[in-house]
Order: structure tokens, then sequence, then C-alpha cells
């Protein structure tokens, strides 16, 4: 008998996503736990496997095809020798009964910006405004939630509209900052119109929220790297030459070990600020910046205080490898507890990283360059870099982010207890 | 008296001065109402509620002469006119104890007198009552709320003389009914009391200045409004000017031009009913900062005069002169004076109701008045006779307008007449007061069958057409 596809849920919150390719064709035979299409969201992309076997009969909803709701069909999965209904089958008496192909976390693509969590549904507050405030409005252009309601408890009406479309480039004052203002577009200037990836629009709406709403305070600190890099290299000759036992730890790889084991010795670092409360997180989940063709993406080194150095470089160059491809699980870059961004390869001096909520620290590492610094009485060359912790203040004060980085700085200058 | 400093004092007892009051003390204000006359003022006892008895006496006469239509019969139908006008007296007379009741339960002090603004002391105004001319308390309070209300107007000539010319107060109570009756001004009270009168058998004539009747309605519904009134063996003089006026003992002689030509109206009696002034004389206006504009307080959209603390509502507050306007005015200066946050009155958002048979009613712009205002219109029209509901009630008589703007959906006015259409407007009053657009107009549902439709059908057809026509 024919069977629906179903368009599948990735997680408990999907409600729709974008069929991004079908994998078989019209008349292809499928064994059970193939894999038929692939499954986008603005998180993921996902492979859909299929549970039964038969024929892909017919596809319902062509690839590419966006906002396709949960359960919807996508196409029939029908018998060898048997004819192919036109439209999706009625359906059966729960969706649970079809065996339809259910999604398993495939490698999987991409997503977001510094802070893969789970995004939060929908961002900016409901605004009030009556039908006609909203048509009016929307026939100036021009945006409610720039607007101070003067109506029955607050709500927009069509004076309000009419006053801020007549009041010249006086921007109403935003309560809030709702939305960033966009710059306009000088007219006449030549540019072409990208539209935005997924993964754009997910880190545009996380930073934009995580830069307005978090509180972020800085702190800077040089560390002088020559210890770490001689530990390095004492540990990479130690690696045999090639085989599967081969190793090369960067000092990337250190200093994700080096940051992991400061959260152990400042946990009051390791936390997130709720409403009510502050998390203190158990675990020291390190998320790792990855820049990837459209974005970034931040895999997790899991509870990195508790591995060595040799599982956290092999770690990272998985993630790293099959962020680049897309192809990694919502669970390997949502969560985390503390980030680090890291941009010394490209020769930064110094920089700021914005924070990913709810983490209430990220790590900006520049790059490690060789300097004058005072020994004593001495001026002698050192490797240096300079770091930069951003914190979120409403959970982490400023003596504790100093503390933070005094610690981080002493663990990476006396590198030992990275290895023991 | 006990007590003489208020929160608070109202001077005067109508719609909008005891409805401020009850307000008032309901938001924890001590609150006093100084009236001369009796408490509802000119609405409940010489307006909008014996005219309403009386109009409902006359239906019933109509539909008593009608009765075939409906399979009934009846001989020698009768009334006894007296009590026809006693049952309008004691209706007024129940709801002015009902207004004296309401006031008490929220503790409103109640002063019978002529009261009046008497300058300030130690930074509280002083009201002055008095009854018949003699002083018989000082009240103090930081805030006055003039409500004093509006009278007829009366031109020269046409004085009220109690036998052969009338007020709308002589009008109430007449001792007989008139076999023939002059009504000057076709405006609400004079189209009412037409209606009342001729539906009650008198041989009626209205005449009108303006070139149509009820010169505030859209044109086309004052038209519809003429047609069926005259059909009912009314004679409407529009256009018209008075000239000499001659009484002799039991008729009046009055010389009407209309369009040049001049001709004699003979009638029983007379209605004067050719609008209000303001009663704005002896309260103590004069050397103060309010302002006054023939015969009106000059207020912000606030109700605020030129003197801080006293607030004007109601007729004396300017036009449109109508009960619901005062009473809501006095919700808003009351709200206002306990320091809550209060919203102007958008005038647009006032219905006007008239209750002659058949109903006008109305709320927001004309045709003419949007077209002027620059609106691109788009208008839809539905009439009573594609509506089950009003053929089965035997009313087929009506129709409703809708005036919408065509750039943004907004309901810039609705204008009905026909059965029930005061009790219906309210309907486009919320959906401009909402601000709703013709959007969720038409997605509303009205209830089947009702005269209601009409309204949707009139939304319909102002865009991809109404359902049953």
């Amino acid at each position: 008998m024919s069977i629906n596809i179903l368009m599948p849920a990735l997680s408990p919150t999907m409600k729709e996503g974008k069929l991004a390719r079908w994998v078989k064709a019209e008349g292809e035979a499928i064994a059970a736990g193939d894999v038929i299409a692939e499954i986008e969201t603005d998180k993921a992309t996902m492979e859909v496997e299929a549970v039964d076997e038969g024929v892909l009969g017919r596809i319902l909803i062509p690839e590419g095809t966006e906002g396709i709701a949960v359960n919807t069909p996508i196409g029939i999965l029908v018998a060898e020798g048997e004819s192919v209904p036109d439209t999706a089958v009625s359906a059966p008496a729960t969706p649970a009964a079809a065996p339809a192909p259910v999604a398993t976390a495939a490698p999987a693509a991409a997503s977001a910006a510094p802070a893969p969590q789970a995004a939060p549904a929908g961002t900016g507050k409901r605004v009030f405004a009556s039908p006609l405030a909203r048509r009016i409005a929307a026939g100036k252009g021009i945006d409610l939630s720039t607007l101070k309601g003067s109506g029955p408890n607050g709500r927009i009406v069509r004076r309000d509209v009419e006053q801020a479309a007549s009041a010249p480039q006086a921007p109403a004052p935003a309560p809030k900052p709702a939305t960033p203002a966009v710059a306009p577009v000088e007219a006449g200037a030549g540019y072409e119109s990208v539209p935005h990836s997924t993964m754009r629009k997910v880190i545009a709406r996380r930073l934009t929220e995580a830069k307005t709403t978090v509180p972020h305070f800085y702190v800077e600190m040089d560390v002088q790297l020559d210890a770490l890099m001689a530990l390095r290299r004492q540990l990479n000759a130690a690696s045999p030459a090639e085989g599967p036992g081969a190793y090369k730890i960067s000092v990337n790889d250190m200093l994700v070990k080096a940051a992991a084991l400061t959260l152990r010795r400042v946990p009051k670092v390791n936390v997130a600020y709720s409403d009510d409360a502050t998390l203190v997180y158990d675990d020291v989940d390190i998320s790792v910046a990855v820049s990837i063709p459209d974005g970034l993406i931040t895999p997790i080194v899991r509870r990195a205080d508790t591995k060595g150095l040799r599982q956290i470089s092999t770690e990272i160059r998985d993630l790293a490898t099959r962020a680049r491809a897309g192809k990694l699980k919502p669970e390997e870059f949502q969560g985390g507890t503390f980030s680090i961004s890291n941009m010394g390869m490209y020769g930064v001096k110094a920089f700021s990283a914005i924070l990913n909520p709810p983490q209430a620290g990220i790590l900006a590492i520049a790059a490690g360059e060789r300097r004058p610094v005072v020994k004593g009485d001495e001026i002698t060359i050192a490797t240096v870099m300079t770091v930069t912790l951003s914190v979120d203040h409403r959970v982490v004060d400023g003596a504790l982010a100093a503390e933070w980085v005094s610690a981080f700085r002493n663990v990476v200058e006396n590198p030992m207890s990275l290895v023991v | 008296m006990s007590t003489t400093q208020f929160d608070v004092i109202i001077i005067g007892g109508g719609p909008g001065g005891y409805v401020a009051a009850i307000r008032a003390g309901q938001l924890g204000l001590k609150v006093a109402v100084v009236e001369a006359a009796q408490l509802g003022g000119i609405c409940l006892n010489w307006g909008c509620i014996p005219t309403k008895a009386l109009l409902r006496a006359s239906e019933i006469n109509h539909l008593l002469h009608n009765l075939g239509e409906f399979g009934f019969a009846a001989d020698n139908v009768r009334f006894d006119f007296a009590r026809v006008i006693k049952r309008s007296r004691n209706v007024a007379a129940q709801l002015s104890a009902g207004v004296a009741h309401l006031l008490k339960k929220h503790k409103v002090t109640v002063i019978n007198g002529f009261g009046r603004l008497a300058g300030t002391a130690g930074g509280q105004r002083k009201v002055s009552v008095s009854v018949d001319g003699k002083e018989t308390a000082t009240l103090t309070a930081p805030n006055v709320v003039v409500a004093t209300g509006a009278r007829a107007r009366v031109l020269p000539g046409l004085e009220p003389d109690g036998k052969l010319v009338w007020s709308y107060r002589e009008a109430m109570v007449p001792g007989e009914l008139p076999r023939s009756l002059l009504v000057i001004g076709s405006g609400a009270i004079g189209v009412e009391f037409a209606s009342f009168y001729r539906n009650m058998g008198a041989e009626v004539t209205i005449v009108e200045v303006a070139d149509r009747i009820l010169p505030v309605e859209d044109a086309e519904i004052s038209a519809f409004a003429r047609k069926a009134l005259e059909k009912q063996g009314m004679k409407i003089l529009t256009g018209a000017k008075l000239g000499a006026i001659r009484k002799g003992d039991n008729a009046v002689t009055i010389d009407v031009t209309v369009g040049g030509k001049v001709q004699q109206v003979m009638v029983e009696r007379v209605i004067s009913a050719v609008g209000i002034v303001g009663n704005v004389e002896n309260i103590g206006l004069e050397g103060t900062g309010i302002e006054v504009d023939r015969t009106h307080i000059k207020v912000d959209p606030y109700c605020r005069t030129g003197e801080k603390g006293v607030y004007a509502i109601g007729d004396i507050a300017g036009a449109p002169w109508l009960a619901h306007k005062a009473s809501h005015e006095g919700v808003m200066v009351a709200e206002q004076i306990a320091g809550r946050t209060v919203h102007p009155i958008h005038p647009l958002n006032i219905p006007g109701c008239t209750y002659c048979r058949p109903q006008v009613a109305s709320v927001g712009m004309t045709e003419e008045k949007a077209k002027a205002a620059g609106h691109k219109l788009r208008i839809g029209r539905f009439p009573f006779i594609g509506n089950g509901k009003a053929i089965a009630m035997g009313e087929p008589e009506g129709m409703v307008k809708t005036i919408f703007d065509d750039a943004t959906g907004e309901l810039l006015g609705a204008h009905m007449v026909g059965a029930e259409v005061t009790e219906m407007i309210q309907g486009y009053v919320i959906a401009r007061t909402g601000e709703l657009t013709d959007a969720e107009l038409k997605e509303t549902i009205f209830p089947h069958p009702t005269i209601s439709e009409t309204m949707h059908e009139a939304v319909l057809a102002a865009y991809d057409g109404a359902l049953h026509i």
C-alpha cells in the first residue's frame, strides 16, 4: 500500500522547515535506512531516512520549497509495481502508525552565530495598534514598534502614525531599541541585493539580541605564550610520524583546555543569567567559534576540562571539518557554557567578542607575537598575545572577570597543568 | 449644611453633570452637585427620555391603524391623549428618582439651588448657591465642573406663549392634540415632534431654512427620510423663509416663502425648534479667564476652560448638543480630576440619532464632508428591502450607507435610516472608535436574521458587492 512520507520534526519545537534536496528520484528503489531527502531548518540540515522499503512513487513537494509544516506529506512511498496515487493518500489513523521516514540527526548543516542556543521563539514584543494604524503605517512604511501609542492602554492609533509620518526626519523616540536602525541606501547607489541565508538571519537576530539586551563588560590582558609553545613542541615531537595514533596539537587546542581549567578554578564565570536566578553549570562545555563559508558556527567540546589535549585536538579538528561542510548535528553546536573565538591566525592585535547567550563569558584570542617585555629591570623579547574576556555584567562582576583572566594567564604561562 | 468642602463641585445635574458626579464618586472623590431644577436635566425630564415615551405611543398608534398587514382587525381604535402624556411624565419621573438614588449610592451631595462661580479662596474655588435669588450656601473645592446645559433658542416673534407657540417643553405636555401643527426647524427635535404628532393624527408641516431636512445628516439619508415622512402625509417646506406671523384665537397664520413664492400656512399650533443657546448667564463667568463664544464656553479637548480647575462639559461646552457627548465628557473630566489618563473625544466618533419614523442614525462624515476632506471614497449602500428580518417585521423601508477611505479602508462615515437603526449604529461607532477597517467589518459575522445584517451588506457593497441584492 502507498505510504505518505511526512515532513519530519527535527526537534520538539520545530514547526516548519525547508526541503533542501531530494536524494532519491521518483521511481527509484528505496531500502530501509536509505537517505531519501534533506531537510533544512534555521538550525540544521538533516537527512530523512526511509524506514520502509519500496519505491519513491511521487514527489509531492519539490526541493527548495521553504516553510513546509511538520507532518505535511512530501512524497509517497509505494510497493514495487504498485500504481502511484497522484496526491497524498488519506492519512492513516495516527501519524505514528504510518511508518514515515524518521529523521535521524545525520551530520548536517549549518547555522548559527556564535550562539546557536535554542533560538528564542519570536523576537520583539507584541505591538498593540489599531487595524487602521497598522494599515496606514504599512502604506507609509512606518515601523510601528518605533512608535509610542496614545490610545487606551498605550495602543497605537491612527493619530500616532500620522504624527510620525508628518514629523520630518524626527524618528519617534523609540522606547527600546526594538529594531536596529537600517541605514537607508543612498538613492542611486549601485548594489546587488543578496537575499539572507537562514544562517545570516539567525546570526543577525541573535547577535542583535545579545548586544542590545546583555550588558557587556570587557577585561583585556596580555599573556605570554613561550612556555605553552615550548610544551606544545615537546608534545607534538612525541607524536608518531603517521598512523592512527598521530596527532598535532595546536595552540588553540591548548587554549581551549586552558580556558576549561580556568573555569574550574573560577566556576562563577561558568554560569548563565536567567530572570530568576544565576545558573551555575555542572560541566564545562567550550563552544569554539568556527568560521564557515557563509557565517560562523560554534561546535562544542563537551567537558573540555576532563579531556586530554590529544582528544580535544582530534575533536576540534573533526568538528571544524564537519562544520565547514555543514554537517554538524544540532547537539554538536547547541549548548555550551563558555565560548572561545580565536582570530590569532589573521594577525589580529586585539578584539572584543559578542556574548553567546545564555553563556556569560566569551574569550577573544588575538595573535601571539614577539613583543618587548619588561622582566625585572630588563627589556626582553617574549611571545605575547592579548586576550579579551567579554562577560555578562548581570552575573559576572568586573573583579570576578579580572580574577578569571588573571587565572587564565597563570594557566597559560605555567602550562604543565594542561597535561597533568 | 454639614460640610461645604468638596473635591469637586458640579454645577448642573443633567446627563453631563450627574454622570460626572457618579464617576467622581466611584473614584473616591468627595462630590457635590448643584441643581436648580430636576436631576437628570432636560434630557431626562424634558428631552430625550419623555419624547421617546411619546414616540413609542405614536408608533403604537400607527401600528393599530395598520393591523391589516399582519392579519388583525380592530374597530374603534382610539387613545386617551392625556394618558399618553401622563405616561411620558411618569417615565421621566421614574428615571429622575433613579438618578437621585444613584447619586446617593455614590455618596454624592446634591444641593438644590442655582450654582455660580464665586472666585477663589486659598487656592480653592468657591461656588455660591442661591434659591430664589437668596444665597443659601457657599461651597469650596479645587475643581468645578460647569454643566449648566442649554435651552431652546427663541426666534423674535415666535416666543413661546404657552398657548399657540410652543417650545419643546409645551410640546411635551399639550392639553390636547392639535388638529394642525407647524414645526419650525428640522433638526432632531423638530423632526421627532413632527413624527409624534403626525403619527398621532395631526396635520403636520415642517419648515426648514436649509435646503433639506435633518441638515447635519448625509444628503442621501435626509432625502430618504423626507420621502418617507411625506409618504406619511407630512408637508415639508425646505429652503423656506418665515414672514409675517398672525396669531388668532386658536390659530396661527404664518407667511412662508419658498423659492420666491409666498404661501400662507395656517395651523392651530406652532412648535419652534430652531436650535439651542447655552446657559452661560449669571453663573459667574464674568471677569474670569473663562472665554465664552456665542453662549458656549470655550474648552480644550480635555474640557478645560481658561481657569485652572474649572471644566465645562455638555451643551454649555459646544456642539454636538447630545446627552451622550455630555456624559462621556463628564466621565473624562471626573477621571482627569482623579488623576487618571484620559483621551479626548473624537468628534467624528459621536453618533447622532433621530427617533422619528423611520429612525435616522449616523456616525462620522457625510459623503459631502468626506469628499471635501479630500478622501477618495468607496461607498456602499444596502436597502432594507433586501433584508429578511426587515421584511418579516413589516419594516422594509430603510437603507444603510457606508463611506470608506479607498486608501486606508477607514470607515469614514456610516448613515442609516429605517427601523431600529438607532439601536444598531453603535456597531459602526465601535468600528470607528477601535479604528477597524473594511477588513475587520467584512470578517465580522452578523447574526441572522437581524436587520443588522444590512450593516454588513452595506460594507460588502462598498467593496466586492453585497450578497442579497
